[in-house]
């Protein structure tokens, strides 16, 4: 078998594990699984990005907003967003290359159940705007959706919708400009329960915190969310 | 816009094609294109009609947001762009193109050797025959391009297209600029990964054999440069691309200086005409290797000790020259270049195109390097030597292409080639025959 990221050939000691839980196979060579850097223990408590103080700079200030203090209650995630990482995703996300989901379902697995006080969720996956659904065929928040809902049995609901206009890239522009642009999104289906956003990458910020506000406007009580890379 | 221009010979994915949609529809509308399935499948075997691949594990699942099934793409050639099993390839079925009439295209003002004259004149024959393949056989350092200049021109005249396909993206940089000197009214266009000089309707193409994976019978005339390089003689869909870009009725040309067995017993055989360019462009004769054995070589490098066979020749030779030596492996590299004092180089390294460019400037002495410098690079004057020549990755095509570094400038002909070796190999038997059989075939023309 071999690595499905850089087609080095890789040894697969076949055992029931990986034979019963095709989840437990180990899709990497050692090269590429010893890229991927996990987040460690020491975190952000509100982004859950690597950080030595329990409060980063960036979530000081989405607590200083009055918009946006207090719409999500935390993020978590699990990998860093180291340069192999990037490449990774450029090849999943943007040239489409779905399969490589599969690199991430185990530790997905491992460690969602442990990432929530909260266990009656209901999943809601970032959505794309429907141009750029077409056109990348699959929308990777509701792919590392499905697996959480795999494991830990909480339904997805695909509450929201995203508006083409408003969604320019949010990198480019300043962190003030950020914070004042529209909001994108729109909610297509109205939720009551606490509710754990997915994306899959969480940078700025600013998606997650669009998203959760339009769902804590429509009576949510309490949003989390999680995102496979910070 | 003339959609001829664009379009002939191309095989696109929907989104490669630069038109819009109207424009899209209309053309299919009026049967100027057609559109073919993108994934065969064939009891239950998949087979991407876009790079050729059937390794069933290089096609994936996806649930389609476009067509609501789940269904297979191809990840073998995702980089060049995805293909979705649900999506047709888009092939031109209108007027075939037209080029500029040229009375005279060749601008280069050189002249060939009697051999490459030769060789020019069989292509040129091969050519106007349509003969499907002819392959040359020509030494390192036989000046190849310029041989190649009568056959493009000859094929210009004749409002053909021509395509040239090469393993390495270096290669296409740099023949681009030649071509277009010798070319000047000719459309040029340069293939590679991120390349500037795409303009999509060439007449004449350059490109790296993977880019070639958009092209359908476009080409009368192919030249495919060493076939016998990686990963070329490695990777099945790189021939599939090459043969599918020719139509149906043209002329390849293979080029090598190195051909593989396989290639070799086909000659032999007879089944490949080829000719043979024994001579290098200065007429001098190809240095030949001088195997040295050492006992315990592959300790001595482990442990950092220097080689006797090694000292031994650093100690004698005149110190005119620069020393290029190749080692087997990363590990071996760092060693030798600790033991030498001596700056390394190899695939990785973010310094490579520096480095090359500081010896070929003579601002360097000795440069140890792993295969990477085996071909392609010319450096006026040196010495080679190969340390543990008997190890796996110097067989006989890359061990021959080593020591056609050496000697490539008419003010210096000659040089040393030392193979220092525990134990002799078939590869090096063979390189150092092929060798001698060549010289032989050059001295007796
Ligand atoms: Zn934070
Ligand atoms: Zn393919
Ligand atoms: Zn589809």
């Amino acid at each position: 078998m071999n690595c499905l990221y850089c087609q080095e050939v890789i040894d697969q000691p076949v055992t029931w594990s990986t034979l019963l839980h095709p989840v437990h196979t180990n899709h990497l060579c050692q090269g590429c699984r010893s890229e991927l850097q996990k987040i460690a223990d020491e975190i952000c408590n509100k982004c859950g990005r690597s950080s030595n103080e329990s409060l980063c700079p960036d979530c000081q200030q989405w607590l200083n907003s009055n918009d946006y203090q207090s719409v999500l209650i935390y993020n978590r995630s699990i990998y860093q967003y180291t340069s192999f990482m990037q490449e990774v995703v450029s090849q999943w996300k943007y040239r489409g290359d779905y399969h490589l989901i599969s690199i991430f379902e185990k530790d997905i697995f491992e460690k969602i159940s442990e990432l929530y006080q909260s266990k009656s969720l209901t999943i809601v996956p970032i959505p794309l705007t429907r141009e750029r659904l077409y056109e990348r065929a699959f929308n990777l928040s509701l792919a590392i959706a499905e697996i959480i809902a795999m494991k830990t049995k909480m339904p997805i609901v695909q509450a929201l919708e995203r508006n083409s206009e408003l969604s320019e890239k949010q990198s480019k522009k300043s962190r003030k400009e950020r914070m004042a642009t529209k909001n994108p999104f729109r909610l297509t289906k109205s939720l009551q329960t606490d509710i754990l956003l997915v994306d899959d990458i969480y940078t700025t910020g600013m998606t997650i915190h669009h998203a959760a506000k339009v769902l804590k406007g429509a009576g949510s009580a309490n949003i989390y969310s999680f995102t496979l890379i910070r | 816009m003339n959609f001829t221009d664009v379009l002939a010979g191309k095989l696109l994915l929907p989104q490669e094609i630069p038109l819009s949609i109207p424009t899209i529809a209309y053309l299919q509308r009026t049967n100027q294109i057609s559109q073919l399935p993108s994934i065969k499948q064939k009891y239950n075997r998949y087979q991407c009609l876009r790079c050729g691949n059937s390794k069933q594990s290089l096609f994936a699942n996806l649930p389609c947001a476009r067509c609501h099934n789940r269904h297979v793409y191809c990840r073998h050639c995702i980089a060049t762009g995805r293909v979705l099993a649900c999506e047709n390839l888009t092939i031109w079925a209108g007027d075939p193109p037209t080029w500029p009439k040229q009375i005279k295209p060749c601008n280069w003002k050189g002249t060939l050797t009697k051999h490459q004259r030769q060789a020019a004149e069989t292509l040129k024959n091969a050519l106007e025959s349509r003969q499907p393949e002819q392959l040359v056989w020509a030494v390192c350092g036989s000046g190849k391009t310029e041989m190649l200049f009568p056959v493009i021109e000859a094929a210009i005249k004749d409002n053909l297209r021509i395509g040239i396909a090469t393993p390495r993206a270096d290669v296409v940089r740099e023949l681009f600029p030649r071509m277009h000197q010798a070319f000047p009214q000719t459309a040029i266009e340069a293939l590679y990964a991120d390349s500037p000089d795409r303009t999509g309707t060439g007449q004449l193409v350059i490109s790296t054999t993977h880019q070639l994976i958009r092209y359908q019978e476009a080409f009368d005339l192919m030249i495919i440069d060493e076939i016998d390089a990686f990963p070329f003689h490695h990777d099945s869909t790189l021939p599939f691309l090459a043969n599918r870009a020719c139509k149906k009725v043209a002329s390849k040309i293979y080029l090598t200086a190195t051909p593989r067995p396989s290639q070799q017993k086909q000659i032999t055989k007879k089944k490949l005409p080829t000719i043979f360019i024994p001579v290098r462009y200065h007429g001098h004769p190809l240095p030949i290797p001088q195997p040295q054995i050492e006992w315990n070589l592959k300790k001595k490098l482990e442990r950092g000790n220097t080689p006797n066979a090694l000292q031994q020749f650093m100690d004698n030779r005149p110190n005119i020259r620069q020393l290029l030596i190749f080692v087997p492996s990363i590990a071996i590299l760092d060693k030798a270049s600790t033991l030498l004092n001596a700056v390394s180089v190899h695939a990785g390294d973010p310094d490579r195109k520096e480095k090359v460019l500081d010896f070929r400037q003579k601002k360097l002495d000795i440069l140890v390097t792993t295969t990477i410098l085996e071909r392609g690079v010319t450096f006026p004057s040196v010495d080679v030597v190969v340390l543990d020549a008997g190890h796996g990755v110097f067989d006989e095509a890359a061990l021959v292409q080593i020591a056609g570094r050496a000697g490539r400038s008419p003010e210096d002909p000659t040089g040393e080639v030392v193979l220092i070796h525990q134990g002799k190999t078939n590869a090096i038997e063979q390189a150092i025959a092929q060798i001698k059989m060549m010289n032989r075939k050059g001295a007796n023309l």
